[in-house]
């Protein structure tokens, strides 16, 4: 008898547009509640963090200058890509834990973010802009500007809806991202790396890591070259750490309490907003 | 071939006459008691610190120290006042108490001024012209938003938030006093608001005011101290968001003292703004803006154009330029018309910038400073400029908060930006360019929040301030002022 031995992926981290093994050579057994797969994921340690910082930041300036048309793009081929991979997060989400109607709900609603988001990236900047009417001889306008480099922590109940829910309006945006995946549902973070690799995302705009957020939020929150963090959660001990240690730098911290990532309110323009500074422009009007 | 450059000459036996602004119009409370709940009462304890007036060192008045115990009334004040009164008062007549207010200011406006410079050492000619203004027009600005709010936030309605302690710095004590009010009130909050220790007097004017137009007492309570008291008031737990504008050591002491609490906050932190010029910029035109960035109110500002990049094939001439300018600048006592720089807000300031003027010329910079006569009483500093110095300099790192200006060379657009991007600070910047094009890439890629493109520190109600970085964090002013102060539903 020849019984066909299938081929196991290995999960990796994606870090400046590449699938790499942690630095540590660390790992983090996860199975699946029936233990019918076992599999080794990385665990992340400070330095692939810093690394991916690295990585994001050498990666704001090109994709902040990018057409806000061709970021709009970008968001609908991830969209594109992830609805043609269907079957893969199915198997994935319900490895998982999800029933598998609940797995097809929460993937029509990934795709749909996606494609509800990208159709902001040229119109948030119409919403949140504004001419200035001051009261002397200069044209002023301000408008909203990248934040820079984003450093995140997953949702950890809704590992591909709440993932996307947060990505989308960060790098929208024009910012950079290190995101730590969901500790319990790590596998669908990675796979979805494979879907941005495939959508034209630049390297570095999106880093994922997986690992222990009890170990990685402390770096997450003291990186003096990180612009913001968010923390998705309601673990007040961590929720502490994450704006005690923003003072460092004076991050902006944005906390995502749990929450069904369905709903309505969890997508919007003012999502985008939380990652965006104004920048106020003045110039003579002469004769 | 060397073409002459042609001076003004200024060496003339005539002088200026003093043209010195009246005194005796203005009226000060002494003591000036704290204003909590509609009334002018003195402290729990009864504690009084003295105001003086930089330029002479002489008291101008005592003035009630709000103590903890103050600060619970000041806030249970506002609080009674929120709950009863303000949040469920019609927007529409919110708003009219406002204008009202900005129509008082208005009507009163000398009488601001000159106790501006009276208590905070800067020039007549700026109080009067710039803080008083702009200070009415912001409450004229926000009264109009009380009732429009559905159309700030369009797809969300506008809560006001409660309760908000509101601290402010004394470089532009009335002015920053409106910043914080106008846009609280407007979207229904109430307010504690605590004026600088070297600056309280005309805040507590605006209380008059305020007590005059019958706001609803409790919706403004002003209290005065010093660090004390505004740590009391960022760790009353009744206080629903801090509104400061500050050094960013305070601000990130705020940032961790709210830590678990759920507080807003709105931080407007330090800077040190790179004013850019280029080779085909107006060059008078130009030493006029960077004259204005630096030596605006005695270099107290915290977007002042403290580091300037001047292009290098220009720079002889540009320098050579800025000295004769600075040369013409008159310090002196700040309530005479003719001046354009007064005192240095207090003794500690002055302290701080003598020092960082011994670090500039310690580290190797050259120095030069207008040759002009100061004054034997008060606290004074002329106007200074450093060159030979680079991105290392502390006085190039530092925000130095004077009239000190440190300029350095540069010869192609991505080395400049590269420079005046490494600060941890992003507030403001400045470039000087006949080239649209130019403004628009550099205006662009300097990470400040706000960009002044052929001209240098002009402030409106209409337009958003405030920082990147550690500048701050965000906005006072404009339609995104109204933010801080509301809770999206």
């Amino acid at each position: 008898m020849n019984k066909r031995i299938n081929i196991q992926k290995t999960y990796k981290l994606y870090i400046d547009g590449k699938f790499l093994r942690t630095e540590s050579a660390r790992y983090i057994k996860w199975q699946d509640s029936k233990e019918t797969t076992q599999v080794n994921v990385c665990r992340s340690s400070r330095k692939d963090f810093r690394n991916a910082v690295v990585a994001a930041r050498n990666a704001v300036n090109g994709w902040s200058s990018r057409t806000a048309y061709n970021r709009g793009q970008i968001l609908y081929r991830i969209a594109e890509i992830l609805e043609g991979r269907r079957e893969q997060f199915m198997a994935e989400l319900t490895l998982q834990g999800s029933a598998k109607k609940q797995a097809e709900k929460e993937i029509d609603q990934s795709v749909d973010r996606l494609i509800y988001y990208s159709g902001w990236a040229d119109k948030y900047m119409q919403i949140f802009s504004r001419v200035n009417p001051v009261a002397m001889p200069y044209f002023n306008f301000s408008y909203p500007e990248a934040t820079g480099v984003v450093a995140a922590t997953a949702p950890e109940e809704s590992s591909l809806l709440g993932l996307v829910s947060i990505i989308a309006p960060i790098i929208l945006g024009g910012n950079t991202l290190v995101i730590l995946a969901s500790e319990s549902r790590p596998l669908c973070s990675i796979t979805f790396a494979e879907v941005l690799h495939t959508s034209d995302v630049p390297g570095g705009v999106m880093n994922i890591l997986t690992g222990y957020r009890s170990e990685l939020l402390e770096h997450f929150s003291t990186h003096m070259d990180v612009n913001a963090i968010l923390y998705c959660g309601s673990d007040q001990e961590e929720i502490r750490l994450v704006e005690s240690n923003s003072a460092l730098n004076v991050k902006r911290p944005v906390v995502y309490p749990d929450q069904d990532w369905s709903k309505e309110k969890a997508q919007g323009p003012y999502h985008i907003m939380k990652t965006q500074e104004i920048k106020t422009i003045w110039h003579p009007i002469g004769v | 071939m060397k073409t002459e450059v042609k001076t003004l000459d200024f060496n003339t036996d005539w002088e200026y006459s003093p043209a010195l602004e009246s005194t005796d119009h203005i009226h000060i409370q002494e003591p000036t008691d704290l204003f909590i709940s509609g009334e002018f009462i003195p402290g729990v304890r009864g504690k009084y610190f003295e105001t003086i007036n930089p330029a002479n060192e002489e008291k101008i008045a005592n003035v009630a120290e709000a103590e903890k115990a103050d600060v619970d009334l000041a806030v249970k004040a506002a609080r009674k006042a929120y709950d009863n009164v303000w949040s469920k008062m019609k927007p529409t007549e919110r708003g009219k108490y406002i204008f009202r207010i900005a129509r008082l200011i208005q009507e009163r406006a000398r009488e601001f001024a000159v106790i501006e410079s009276l208590d905070g050492g800067k020039p007549i000619r700026e109080s009067r012209d710039v803080d008083v203004p702009l200070s009415a027009a912001h409450f004229f600005y926000y009264a109009g938003w009380a009732d429009k709010l559905e159309y700030a936030f369009p797809g969300r309605d506008a809560h006001p938030v409660g309760v908000a302690g509101q601290i402010i710095p004394w470089n532009f004590p009335l002015l920053m006093a409106a910043w914080k009010l106008a846009p609280a009130l407007a979207t229904g909050n109430t307010v504690v608001l605590k004026p600088a220790e070297t600056t309280p007097l005309t805040a507590m004017k605006l209380a008059e005011i305020i007590q005059e137009c019958d706001l609803p007492p409790g919706v403004v309570n002003i209290i005065n101290g010093g660090g004390n008291t505004g740590q009391a008031l960022v760790e009353h737990a009744d206080v629903d968001k801090i509104a400061f504008t500050g050094s960013t050591e305070v601000g990130k002491f705020i940032m961790k003292t709210v830590v678990g609490t759920g507080k807003k906050y709105t931080l407007e932190l330090g800077g040190k703004a790179a004013n850019i010029l280029f080779d085909d910029a107006p060059v008078d035109q130009a030493v006029e803006g960077i004259v204005n960035g630096i030596f605006f109110n005695q270099g107290h500002v915290c977007c002042a154009g403290s580091r300037l990049f001047v292009q290098e094939n220009i720079a002889e001439n540009v320098i050579s330029k800025l000295k004769e300018r600075m040369e013409t600048l008159i310090v002196g006592d700040p309530l005479d018309k003719n001046t354009d720089i007064g005192a240095i807000n207090s003794k500690i300031q002055l302290d701080k910038i003598k020092m960082y003027v011994d670090i500039g010329q310690k580290e190797g910079g050259s120095i030069f400073q207008s040759p002009c006569s100061l004054p034997k009483m008060g606290y004074w500093h002329a106007p200074t400029l450093f060159t030979d110095v680079s991105q290392s300099h502390r006085i190039v790192q530092e925000e130095i908060f004077g009239p000190v200006l440190a300029i350095q060379t540069f010869r192609t657009v991505d080395e400049v930006i590269m420079k005046a991007n490494n600060t941890p600070y992003g507030l403001s910047g400045g470039v000087w360019t006949d080239k649209g094009s130019k403004i628009f890439s550099l205006s662009k890629k300097i990470r400040a929040g706000v960009i002044w493109a052929n001209t240098f520190n002009k402030f409106d109600p209409s337009a958003p301030f405030g920082g990147y970085k550690e500048s701050g964090l965000g906005r006072e002013g404009g339609v995104e002022g109204l933010m801080p102060y509301v809770n999206l539903v």
